[in-house]
């Protein structure tokens, strides 16, 4: 028995040195906390840092990802995650790092480039072959015959980015005239015939389920949905007035001087500005900063007004109150259908 | 007394069409509810051949996935084995005030949402938690690592043997214990000469049901892992991750390992469920003789 019991202490002694450190030993070490569908993306990003890393300094990198939805990683964060850096698809949930975790400093946009967003997108529509609703623009989803898919703003960032995207246009249409801007929100509502919880599932109940003439969400995945299908089966509409989605990151100050990382940090994300990084983040569909790499993708990215959200309603913390809180225009609008 | 029904005594099922419709029901339901969506598994995971469900299988992070959870498993089977034991024990051969409420208390885990477990432990043992903020002080970290999984795990499956032996030592009375203290035996050995040999087979079931829900634990385990991939990513959350990436093969791969566990599961379950039903059934011949 007792010995026995020995050998399960000792398995489980090892079983935990075994996971407690990494299996490979590298020289340093970095965690890294993203959004839940940028596997793929920061895979590829990391071996191109790591040899790049390995060429300067001459040390062996071990980056580790951590995937899940940005708000949840940002409670993560503030709880105690010892992430290094943050690369996250919403400004706000980076925000909270330093209103609730007082883990950054307020100023943490200015410290890298553009807002510290090394890359961005837009809002785009996805519609059937041949495009048999001409859909080109806004203005045209609000078309009679027109029914769209697009995930609730209520539950999820993407379709909040879709709403404040049609504001914008509707901003920059009728300027100042709030009946009307009103009166073509709620039209686009009203179009809506199925607000699914998340973007992914909205992509599902237009590819599979088949319902809706144009899936609104982010061009990312409206060109990814469209490289998928290459048969021509779904074409990308890109309209000419649509809204900046910042894909916001930061190092966090605390955690790097606890883990001694901090040049390691910035020089990751710093590398993310790189023409060779801003190439990579370009073939995954996402519109970058490099003026090189603009124009090798110009024919993926057309040239439309981006309006960001300090434009459209001034602030995001202004948007969420006004627009998206309970009783808030966007229930305002649905109700008076 | 059976041969001659009068007609007030007829139960629902009497009448062939009813009682075909019954288990017609029964069986479409069992059917479309619980074999096909198994079978689905087994076969989306074989959808693209032996060879890319052993490379989906064969993968680093799989394997550390597989690792982690076996580990964390190991863990807590023999944890929640000392602790229902040692709780069904003292509530079931000692009276003392408060023992009802903490029969009841037991079942919070179930009760509970994992979810709901999961934030409590973040919200107590988080950098911002009070036993949390203390921790970090003293450079220790439980959540976001193997041990926060551990103590969730725990957590959710610490009734499983407590429940299944709470009854059964109940009903089999304490005379045999008793018995053999009177006869001058230590604690020591009555548990392990008289309880242990009668409440082995409920033990048994109870690590095989706690085995079953350590390893499948999602919902508290995702609020408290970190997500971070190879390193505090358990098969379950793994397989939401690979769902996510639009990894249809690898997801159901790693599922159909899941799923595998429970069929072992469920056959382990059936074999001690029979073992058990014997040793009564002798229990009681012996009895009567």
């Amino acid at each position: 028995m007792s010995i026995k019991l020995k050998g399960l202490v000792t398995g489980l002694a090892l079983g935990a040195s075994l996971f407690a450190q990494p299996a490979v030993s590298a020289d340093q070490k970095l965690l890294n906390t993203s959004y839940d569908i940028a596997r793929e993306l920061f895979a590829a990003y990391n071996e191109q840092f790591s040899e790049y890393w390995q060429e300067k300094t001459g040390e062996t990198l071990e980056i580790s990802q951590s995937h899940a939805g940005s708000s949840k990683q940002a409670q993560a964060i503030i709880q105690g995650l010892k992430a290094d850096v943050a690369t996250f698809n919403q400004v706000t949930d980076i925000n909270i790092l330093h209103t609730r975790g007082n883990l950054i400093p307020e100023n943490w946009a200015e410290r890298l480039p553009n807002n510290s967003s090394p890359y961005y997108s837009t809002m785009a529509f996805l519609v059937r072959k041949g495009n048999p609703k001409n859909i080109e623009n806004w203005d045209d989803l609000v078309k009679e015959d027109v029914d769209l898919v697009m995930p609730n703003p209520k539950t999820s960032g993407n379709g909040r980015y879709t709403y404040l995207a049609a504001l914008g246009y509707a901003q920059d249409r009728f300027g100042d005239d709030q009946q009307k801007i009103d009166n073509f929100l709620q039209d686009f509502l009203g179009h809506v015939k199925v607000f699914d919880s998340g973007g992914r599932g909205a992509t599902t109940t237009f590819i599979e389920r088949g319902i809706g003439d144009a899936l609104l969400t982010f061009e990312s995945e409206v060109l990814n949905l469209a490289d998928r299908y290459d048969n021509g089966e779904y074409e990308v509409v890109t309209p000419k007035v649509s809204f900046l989605a910042e894909f916001p990151v930061t190092w966090i100050d605390e955690y790097v001087e606890q883990n001694n990382s901090e040049e390691l940090a910035k020089a990751y994300l710093e590398h993310l500005y790189s023409e060779d990084a801003q190439r990579l983040l370009a073939s995954f569909n996402n519109r970058v900063h490099n003026e090189t790499v603009k124009q090798e993708n110009s024919d993926r990215f057309p040239e439309v007004k981006l309006m960001p959200i300090d434009e459209i309603a001034g602030s995001w913390e202004n948007a969420t109150k006004k627009h998206f809180a309970s009783g808030g225009k966007l229930d305002q609008l649905q109700r008076r259908k | 007394m059976h041969s001659n029904p009068s007609p007030q005594h007829r139960r629902v099922g009497d009448s062939p069409v009813i009682k075909w419709l019954l288990i017609g029901i029964a069986i479409a339901i069992t059917v479309g509810l619980l074999i096909i969506p198994l079978l689905v598994i087994f076969l989306e995971a074989l959808g693209a051949g032996w060879g890319t469900l052993a490379d989906n299988l064969l993968d680093q992070y799989t394997l550390h996935a597989i690792g982690l959870t076996l580990f964390v498993a190991a863990l807590t089977v023999p944890l929640n084995l000392a602790f229902g034991t040692a709780l069904a024990w003292l509530v079931t051969r000692f009276r003392f005030p408060g023992r009802k409420l903490l029969i009841t208390l037991i079942d919070i885990p179930f009760a509970v949402s994992p979810v709901v477990a999961g934030l409590l432990y973040l919200l107590l043992y988080g950098r911002n938690g009070w036993v949390g903020s203390w921790l970090a002080d003293q450079d220790m970290q439980l959540m976001f690592s193997w041990p926060g999984i551990v103590m969730v795990t725990v957590f959710v499956t610490c009734p499983f043997v407590a429940r299944e032996l709470i009854p059964l030592m109940q009903q089999q009375g304490s005379e045999e214990e008793e018995a053999g203290v009177v006869l001058g035996a230590s604690g020591l050995r009555v548990f392990r000469t008289i309880t242990l040999p009668n409440i082995k087979w409920a033990l048994v079931y109870g690590v095989v049901l706690t085995n079953a829900r350590a390893v499948g634990e999602f919902g508290a385990v995702s609020v408290v892992s970190g997500n971070i991939r190879g390193q505090t990513n358990t098969l379950p959350l793994h397989v939401e991750l690979l769902y996510q990436d639009y990894n249809i093969v690898g997801a159901f791969a790693s599922a159909s390992l899941l799923a595998g566990i429970a069929v072992l599961t469920l056959v382990a379950k059936g074999l001690v469920e029979w073992r058990q039903a014997r040793a009564l059934n002798r229990l009681q011949t012996e009895e009567t003789a």
